[in-house]
């Protein structure tokens, strides 16, 4: 579609009375609500996707990859057999993959903000949060896809999911949400680093050790006592309680529930920061 | 929404720190609704700073400013509904086709889907844009780039217009398509504000201009007075041949006052205001035998308001000037 061809047409390009027309042919229209305005932007990211799908390669690739590494390195020496394994650590990669891809917001807005782009969206008099929270929603798209990928190729390898299609399905938005929050971590960090690499770097060094030292690939009770204290604690530990009862079947209300107010507190609390650094310009 | 203010803006001592630096120091603007009102300045003079601080993107230090009669800080709301922004980063999305930035600009001035997509066409068509339309805005040429940066900005024909150097890196071509379409905004009544470092932009395009430097206000007036408080014109005279220049400076410095050699090798000028007395000149320099390219005599150009405001040139800008203060500066 987008040819290469970047030399003007010859020809007087701009015409002067339909530049007239053009300025007297609109009324102003009333202000867009908060709602429709974050679907424009969520609009917005879809858009970048469908111009730049290669984009999604990260997404796709890297679920496809750490479900068969971690099925077949380590299925054998830590839980006898790789089927079994992946029954426990599914859900542990369904979350780290979608976790991931939440340090692609902030280095997206990052990106964002050396762009011109950035100045009109701040001199439209739209809801402030509107460029953000769209972005983010647009973001979730990646999440789900990303999930979709995880599920899809341990289905393949056997992954047998006891709490059925609903339970994975109940289990992938929880973690989606989780993700809406921990986005806002990220955002928050990419208006405060000065580049996007510095937004992946510290975005990924923070994921790392938090995402491995949960209880996502081994059980809790086999590490030393110091250890396995802090992966009680860990937030992420409770994602992957969480998602994995559901899919288990066996997750209740008050596991779900300590994910849920955590990514509502990330949001309320890095969001209004974020929203506020956003302003600040 | 707003009762109809003579001034379009009113901003008073104006103040802008980054840190230790002073960006802006005390600006007083007042810009009449329905005109065009430059500012000009060399790089790093606090043009960009006070733009953006009268387009709600910048909270002022202190000092405060009014556009259309609201404040910019706590009516900034009211504000952002009656301005739009054209900056020196062209402000569309790279990543997205010359339409869709369009269809989206007018999404969130609350357009609905299809007046938007319509609104965008009919502005593509206008800007000449129509062909690159599905393409990407990275593959744009700088010149179709600001165009569809200013059409963004009019998908909702604004009633104050921020111009931040719409024409800077633009090929000659280009850079008279910006100047078309800003002269059209004025024709419908829309106010301008046009920051520029072009002093010959200034003279084209403005009713009225501010001459900036080091975050101050150093000049005011119109195009003509800023002229006129420098004094005489000049006499400007182009050689074909670049190894008579100083023979023909020796010529024109028996006439007249103060001769400048210029950075183009065969151009020189004088200091001339007498119609009679420049054409005696010429005609002295041809009986001499020196080969005139062409010869001109003509107001002061704004360069030379700005050396004769600040004793220096306008910057790197105007590279011409800086080598008349270099020779000067070494007679």
């Amino acid at each position: 579609m987008s040819t290469a061809q970047t030399k003007e047409p010859d020809a007087n390009l701009v015409d002067e009375i339909a530049v007239r027309q053009a300025l007297s042919s609109t009324p102003r229209p009333p202000r867009p609500s908060p709602f429709s305005t974050v679907l424009t932007f969520g609009w917005r990211g879809m858009l970048k996707i469908r111009h730049v799908p290669e984009q999604l390669i990260d997404v796709t690739m890297t679920p496809v990859l750490f479900t068969l590494m971690f099925t077949y390195m380590y299925g054998g020496a830590i839980s006898g057999s790789t089927g079994e394994y992946l029954q426990f650590i599914l859900p542990g990669i369904l979350m780290m993959s979608v976790l991931f891809t939440t340090v692609y917001s902030g280095v997206a807005l990052n990106t964002d903000l050396t762009k011109g782009v950035v100045d009109r969206f701040r001199t439209l008099p739209i809801w402030r949060p509107a460029p953000l929270v769209g972005a983010v929603v647009g973001d979730s798209v990646r999440y789900l896809v990303a999930g979709t990928v995880v599920v899809v190729v341990g289905v393949i390898l056997g992954y047998r999911p006891e709490g059925g299609w609903i339970g994975v399905l109940a289990a992938m938005l929880l973690v989606a949400v989780f993700a809406f929050g921990l986005a806002w971590v990220f955002t928050t960090l990419g208006l405060l680093l000065r580049s996007p690499n510095a937004v992946m770097n510290g975005g990924f060094m923070a994921l790392f050790p938090l995402t491995f030292l949960s209880n996502a690939f081994v059980p809790p009770e086999t590490l030393p006592t110091w250890l396995e204290a802090f992966v009680d604690v860990n937030p992420i530990s409770f994602v992957v309680t969480a998602s994995r009862g559901l899919m288990d079947g066996t997750a209740t209300a008050g596991d779900v529930g300590v994910v849920v107010a955590s990514a509502a507190l990330m949001t309320a609390l890095f969001g209004s920061l974020t929203t506020r650094l956003y302003r600040r310009g | 929404m707003t009762g109809s203010s003579p001034l379009a803006i009113e901003a008073t001592a104006l103040v802008k720190d980054f840190g230790t630096t002073r960006a802006v120091d005390g600006v007083d603007l007042a810009v009449r609704t329905g005109s065009v009102y430059g500012v000009l300045g060399p790089n790093g003079a606090g043009k960009t700073t006070t733009i953006r601080m009268l387009a709600t993107l910048l909270r002022p230090d202190s000092g405060s400013a009014r556009v259309f009669g609201h404040d910019v800080v706590t009516e900034a709301d009211v504000v952002r509904g009656a301005v739009s922004l054209t900056g020196q980063l062209a402000s569309v999305d790279e990543d997205l086709s010359g339409r869709e930035n369009l269809i989206m600009v007018a999404r969130l001035l609350g357009l609905k889907r299809p007046l938007a997509k319509a609104r965008a066409d009919e502005l593509l068509d206008a800007f000449g844009l129509t062909d690159a339309a599905g393409r990407l805005v990275k593959n744009y040429s700088g010149g179709m780039r600001r165009r569809l940066d200013v059409a963004a900005s009019i998908v909702v024909t604004p009633r104050l217009m921020f111009l931040d150097e719409p024409t800077t890196g633009l090929d000659p071509r280009s850079r008279n398509q910006v100047w078309d379409i800003i002269r059209a905004l004025v024709g419908e009544g829309t106010t301008i504000l046009l920051c520029t470092q072009y002093l010959d932009e200034a003279d084209q395009l403005t009713d009225g201009i501010v001459v900036i430097d080091h975050g101050r206000v150093i000049a005011e007036g119109t195009p003509g007075q800023l002229k006129a408080s420098v004094g005489s014109g000049a006499l400007h005279v182009r050689l074909l041949d670049a190894d008579q220049r100083p023979q023909a400076e020796g010529v024109l410095a028996r006439r007249l006052e103060t001769v400048h050699l210029e950075s183009d090798p065969m151009g020189l000028s004088a200091a001339c205001a007498d119609a009679d007395l420049a054409a005696e000149a010429v005609a002295e320099l041809s009986r001499s035998g020196i080969k005139i390219a062409d010869f001109s005599l003509g107001q002061p150009s704004l360069d030379e308001v700005f050396l004769a405001l600040t004793g220096r040139p306008a910057d790197e800008v105007t590279a011409h000037q800086t080598i008349v203060a270099e020779k000067e500066s070494a007679v």
